[in-house]
């Protein structure tokens, strides 16, 4: 309902950005997807964090599903993010962009962690290595997140929310129409984050009990 | 325009694949549900009529 709200606000409430138009409103729903792929990939290096400490084997697989979920945002992020390029600059990529990139390169990462695992026989040392792998890869999403804020020569846009100079945040109704949007998409990734785990640790438990009857 | 569309198409249609991908994921473990219920009854009638003691 927050998404379907949040998306109702962004194409019929929020006004018209005066340099790009209508295909501003990507804005509305590429921005929330890609700080919840950022929110997936934290959360499955902290319950990779919680593995390492505590040794519960059930970590392994929130870890697992959450940097799932993130891949999931993140293919979401980069095609979003094209589609608006294509509109905004001409171009579907390019590789002079540092966010691009570096979002790219944090994608990339997180895809590798699954050619990583199924490469493992299944146990703790399997659990262990994911963990630390997943916890590398969370050291990129401040790299990747603070591009945006640090580099200064490129096309991607610059923030405009929560900005330091008044004058360059958003107005009003845009920020409440993002701030919806990113409620909802949260909201979304926790929903879907839950039904997943939740299939994940039925299809595991069938698994052993498949094992016991054999 | 068809930009603005074609990116709200493509988190919609996305999602609409990934319910379809996990109601058939469910589908799977509901069959396989099954059949283990199945092998577990079969095992206890088995035991059932097995002779005590031997």
């Amino acid at each position: 309902m927050l998404l379907g709200g949040g998306v109702a606000l962004a194409l019929l409430w929020a006004p018209e950005d005066a340099d790009q138009g209508a295909s501003q409103r990507i804005f509305y729903i590429h921005v929330p997807i890609a700080l919840t792929a950022y929110a997936m990939f934290g959360w499955g290096a902290w319950k990779a964090l919680r593995l390492l400490g505590k040794r519960e084997e059930r970590y392994d697989l929130e870890s697992y599903t959450a940097v799932h979920m993130g891949v999931i945002f993140g293919v979401l992020t980069l095609v979003s993010g094209s589609i608006w390029a294509r509109a905004s600059w001409g171009v579907w990529w390019d590789w002079r962009d540092n966010q691009l990139v570096l979002f790219l390169i944090l994608f990339l990462f997180y895809s590798a962690y699954f050619m990583l695992r199924y490469s493992l026989a299944p146990g703790a040392s399997r659990a262990n290595i994911s963990a630390v792998y997943a916890l590398f890869g969370v050291v990129l999403i401040p790299v990747s997140f603070l591009a945006i804020r640090l580099a200064e020569s490129f096309l991607h846009p610059g923030p405009v929310v929560l900005t330091r100079d008044v004058g360059e945040n958003v107005p009003g109704s845009m920020l409440l129409t993002f701030c919806v949007c990113l409620a909802g998409m949260l909201a979304l990734a926790a929903a879907l984050y839950r039904s997943e785990l939740l299939g994940k640790r039925v299809d595991a438990r069938l698994r052993e009990l498949r094992e016991a009857l054999a | 325009m068809t930009y603005l569309l074609a990116a709200y198409v493509v988190l919609f249609a996305a999602l609409l694949a990934y319910l379809v991908i996990h109601a058939l994921k469910l589908a799977r473990l509901d069959r396989e549900l099954a059949e283990l219920t199945e092998l577990a009854r079969e095992r206890r009638a088995e035991r059932e009529e097995a002779p005590v003691g031997g």
